[in-house]
């Protein structure tokens, strides 16, 4: 590369790296060891990321990295912007408090030999991630969501009942139907274009679509891999896996699985619709309307199944599917303000969803395991710390103002008004949803706060448990932050995007 | 209906095969042939791939004689993309099928709806 | 109670009678209208039981899914739309390929620079004499190292399925084991005697000489590990344990994994920044060559070999 290179340049690669290191060597030691790795790895990437993220905002453009000696289109790259490297320094923190807040489960559920393996998966887990956030080639990101599908299904898996076995059986199945999609999508759009390097394929397609002459496979193409795509992160009608899949595993898998696996496909689809289709084109084939349509039912329908739900960690889990058909409304408006409320909902989402999970398992542990509704009441005043983050989660889904959820709701809006074609279906279902929110979410508060006299169910105070409660102090700054200071974090989004095409 | 479809017959014929792939991994219910499905799918893509890097007339990607001119060789890009198919689909039916070992020592049946309504029974 | 009357006139008044009635302390029909106070309802052993039969019933009735007709139909209308379905897609796909680049076309979309580069250029630039070996370890060789991890992390899941640790259960499944599968076959053990070292030799040959023939790490270490399985379903496990157990097994997976790592970390950072590589390329067409190719052949065959086989020995005992 031409140039003198910063050292801070080379730090994605690094992590990225790391991560598989990390994973590879704690394959051989005892959990012990390899927890203390895998704690190690992820703070070492948050400092990482912090640094280029630092350094990418002081000079404002993005840098291309390249993977050996050969640039592009010959070489593999790596593509580094605002967006990508401030996304990664959240899903870092996000997956170390997730695993540090769900620690205590962790030893009581799975098995003495294979914790040491859990923390393997979850570091190539991250890898995985991180590659996909920063990757600038096709086939790579083809590669990555495999190793994230195999990973997310090793952590439900991990604690072995009946009912996780089924449920990754079925994430299995619908996930390896996504990606045979995508892969048909990768092959037929290399036959397109003859490259499989993102910038070097969207001056292909610009070409073509000004030409004319492969229209029509191009069409089908954007179709299948954003269907492909769409099946992966669980949009509405292909979420069927999902409620098996996060109520039942255990609970620093069912956080990192509903706040980042489903974000990295989604995340990796705002890339194609920016940097291999072109946000035009995308919107000139009408694949926004069907991604819109299925939105929208699913935000109605995740909501009302939520509502059905006596458990309250399927309940937690159908509301995920609200929230994936909140983001995908984002992108289905096809203005670039819809894209910027979807990115913001993205990083709301994973704040907000893994603190839910997380306060609910402090709930149900003081409630003699049981997670019915009915053995809930009271437990606000059981455990403080996990009552008080139970209902910051549940107002910050509801849309309170001061929570991240009222921002995300309130650029949605904004963004709608400015689309007169799809501003009304889209203002009637964000306000059915809303209310809808409040029916189960409210139910649950006011549920856990109902003082109840018969129970024997033991107290716990933050002192019982010190790591757990500083998690859910650390979660709650951060949906407060979100939802104070929003104006520089959509700033800072707004420019990413910018420099993301 | 565009002009090349009986030319491109290989092609045709992968994607008639990763639909009954595709079909058979979303629609049996028999975990095993779920597994055949999937395979069926993943082989049906390697044989589009195979047809995309074909030239009529050339040899396959291995400097013969020292000749290193682009009329002499096919387009050896596919094979790399084919190369990293295999594996991640021998990966994956590696893991699809230990799921369904640990199904079966479990529920004795490996009909994926009959284990859904023993859970269901069940009342986890 | 009253502050104004006494004890005995406020029970005589109307107030005293109705708070009395209002609060449930006297019942006003005892004595005045039914013969004999009531008796605490005390359950019947007969209707305990009657109640809980039928209670099994209902459940039965509900997940009897064989005689339930709407279930019957349901499937039936499932079953059609997911063959208009397939079809649709069928269809879809087939318009698709209909449209695409004639096969066999020297002037397809994709046979373009990259394609001439790496045909032209590519054994002096990374020194494989393999077209494809070259492309996919030196040009693409990030790829690659994803593709060694899916198999790595494959191996980890199914042995957090199928891995037996507990003493008692390792001891139960050895003789499972036993009891199922063949023990010295005659005619197995006499081919495997003849075809194993061949297998062996045939596919260090082939990982060897992945830069200058077809083949590389990924063929010649599924060769390597077919040998394996051979040996161990003819002789037994505890012949193969003398030269292959589980710590050896860690020690080179993981050390086969690091020294792909370590080298690919070198490769990206060293041509990232600009820095002279120094791992040389040698003539092409030797067998020592190739620059980075070579190590990483020999590292990704272990790794896939050791995959193999220990995917054999989980499925088959639960353990290496």
């Amino acid at each position: 590369m031409s140039g003198e290179m910063e050292f801070v340049q080379n730090f994605p690669c690094f992590s990225i790296m790391f991560c598989m290191f990390a994973g590879i060597v704690s394959s051989a030691f005892k959990e012990k060891m390899a927890r203390i790795v895998n704690v190690a790895v992820l703070t070492l990437n948050i400092l990482l990321s912090a640094a280029v993220f630092l350094y990418v905002a002081k000079t404002g453009v993005s840098y291309v990295y390249v993977m050996g000696r050969f640039p592009a289109p010959w070489g593999n790259e790596l593509r580094i912007g605002i967006l990508e490297t401030g996304l990664a320094l959240f899903f870092c923190v996000i997956m170390l408090l997730s695993l540090l807040g769900g620690r205590h489960k962790l030893v009581q559920e799975v098995e003495e030999g294979k914790q040491g393996l859990y923390y393997v998966l979850s570091d190539l887990m991250l890898s995985s991630l991180l590659a996909l956030l920063y990757t600038n080639d096709l086939f790579t990101a083809y590669v990555f969501v495999e190793i994230n599908t195999i990973s997310a299904c090793g952590l439900i898996m991990i604690r072995q009942n009946g009912r996780t076995i089924e449920a990754s059986v079925r994430y299995m199945i619908m996930s390896l139907l996504g990606s045979g999609l995508f892969l048909v999508g990768i092959c037929m759009l290399y036959d397109l274009t003859g490259h499989l390097l993102m910038s070097n394929i969207k001056m292909e397609i610009t070409q073509i679509v000004a030409e004319g002459a492969y229209r029509p496979p191009l069409l089908v193409t954007i179709a299948i891999i954003s269907v492909g795509l769409a099946i992966k992160s669980a949009l509405f009608p292909f979420h069927a896996w999902l409620p098996d899949a996060y109520g039942y595993s255990t609970v620093s898998s069912a956080a990192i699985l509903s706040s980042l696996v489903s974000k990295g496909y989604i995340f990796l689809l705002f890339k194609i619709i920016y940097r291999v289709i072109g946000f035009d084109v995308f919107h000139d084939s009408k694949i926004v309307n069907i991604l819109f349509i299925f939105a929208l039912m699913g935000m109605v329908f995740g909501s009302l199944s939520a509502i059905k739900e006596n458990d309250v960690r399927r309940m937690i889990a159908f509301s995920s599917v609200a929230q994936v058909g909140y983001i995908y409304m984002g992108v289905g408006m096809g203005t670039q303000v819809g894209m910027v409320a979807a990115v913001f909902h993205v990083l709301s989402h994973v704040a907000t969803k893994s603190l839910l999970f997380i306060s609910a398992i402090g709930l149900t542990d003081v409630s003699g395991g049981s997670r019915k509704f009915i053995e809930l009441t009271g437990s606000g005043y059981r455990n403080k710390c996990a009552g008080v983050a139970f209902s910051v989660g549940a107002l910050s889904m509801v849309g309170v103002p001061m929570f991240s959820g009222f921002i995300s709701k309130l650029l949605f809006s904004q963004a709608a008004v400015q689309n007169t074609v799809k501003m009304l279906p889209t203002l009637i279902v964000l306000g059915i949803s809303t209310i809808l929110n409040a029916i189960y979410f409210m139910k649950t508060v006011i549920r856990i706060y109902t003082p109840v006299n018969d129970r024997e169910y033991p107290t716990v105070a933050w002192r019982d448990n010190k790591v757990y409660a500083a998690v859910l102090f650390c979660f709650v700054v951060l949906n407060i932050l979100l939802g104070v200071c929003s104006q520089p974090i959509v700033d800072l989004i707004e420019s990413g995007l910018m420099m993301f095409a | 209906m565009g002009a090349n479809l009986f030319n491109n017959y290989g092609e045709a014929v992968a994607m008639i095969l990763f639909v009954i792939g595709f079909g058979n991994l979303m629609l049996q219910s028999n975990l095993i042939k779920k597994i055949i499905g999937l395979n069926i799918m993943d082989t049906a893509v390697y044989l589009f791939l195979a047809e995309k890097g074909y030239i009529s007339g050339r040899v396959a990607p291995i400097v013969v004689d020292g000749i290193q001119s682009t009329e002499a060789y096919i387009n050896p890009v596919p094979s790399g993309l084919v190369l990293t198919g295999i594996v991640v689909s021998v990966s994956v039916s590696a893991l699809m099928l230990s799921l369904t070992i640990r199904l079966y020592q479990r529920y004795h049946t490996l009909d994926l709806d009959e284990i859904s309504l023993r859970l269901k029974k069940e009342g986890l | 109670m009253s502050r104004m009357k006494s004890e005995e006139e406020y029970r005589k008044t109307k107030a005293f009678h109705f708070f009395r009635w209002l609060s449930g302390e006297k019942d006003p029909y005892v004595g005045n209208l039914e013969m004999k106070p009531q008796k605490e309802y005390i359950e019947e052993e007969a209707s305990l039981r009657e109640r809980m039969r039928e209670n099994q019933m209902v459940m039965d009735k509900v997940y009897d899914t064989r005689h339930n007709k709407w279930l019957f139909l349901f499937r039936r209308f499932y079953r059609i739309m997911a063959v208009v379905f397939c079809a649709m897609l069928a269809g879809l796909l087939l318009f698709t390929v209909s449209y695409l680049p004639p096969t066999g076309n020297a002037s397809n979309p994709d046979n373009n620079e990259v394609a001439e580069r790496y045909i032209e250029s590519g054994m002096q630039e990374t020194g494989a004499v393999n077209i494809v070996t070259g492309m996919i370890l030196t040009y693409r060789a990030f790829d690659t190292f994803g593709e060694t991890n899916v198999l790595f992390i494959a191996t980890c899941c199914v042995m957090i399925m199928l891995m037996v640790e507990d003493a008692e259960l390792k001891r139960q499944e050895v003789m499972n084991d036993r009891r199922f599968e063949p023990k010295n076959d005659a005619i197995l053990q006499g081919a495997a005697m003849i075809l194993v070292p061949i297998i062996f030799i045939f596919g260090i040959y082939i990982i060897l000489n992945g830069h200058l023939s077809p083949g590389g790490g990924f063929s010649g270490g599924a060769t390597i590990g077919a040998g394996m399985i051979l040996y161990a379903s003819a002789f037994g496990f505890k012949k193969t344990e003398r030269f292959f157990d589980e710590k050896i097994y860690k020690i080179t997976k993981v050390s086969a994994l690091c020294t792909y790592g370590l080298i690919g970390i070198y490769y990206y950072v060293t041509g990232a920044n600009g820095i002279e590589n120094h791992i040389p390329l040698g003539i092409p067409g030797h067998i020592v060559s190739a620059g980075i190719i070579f190590p990483i052949n020999i590292c990704v065959g272990i790794e896939v070999a050791c995959t193999m086989y220990a995917f054999y020995a989980l499925f088959r005992r639960g353990g290496l």
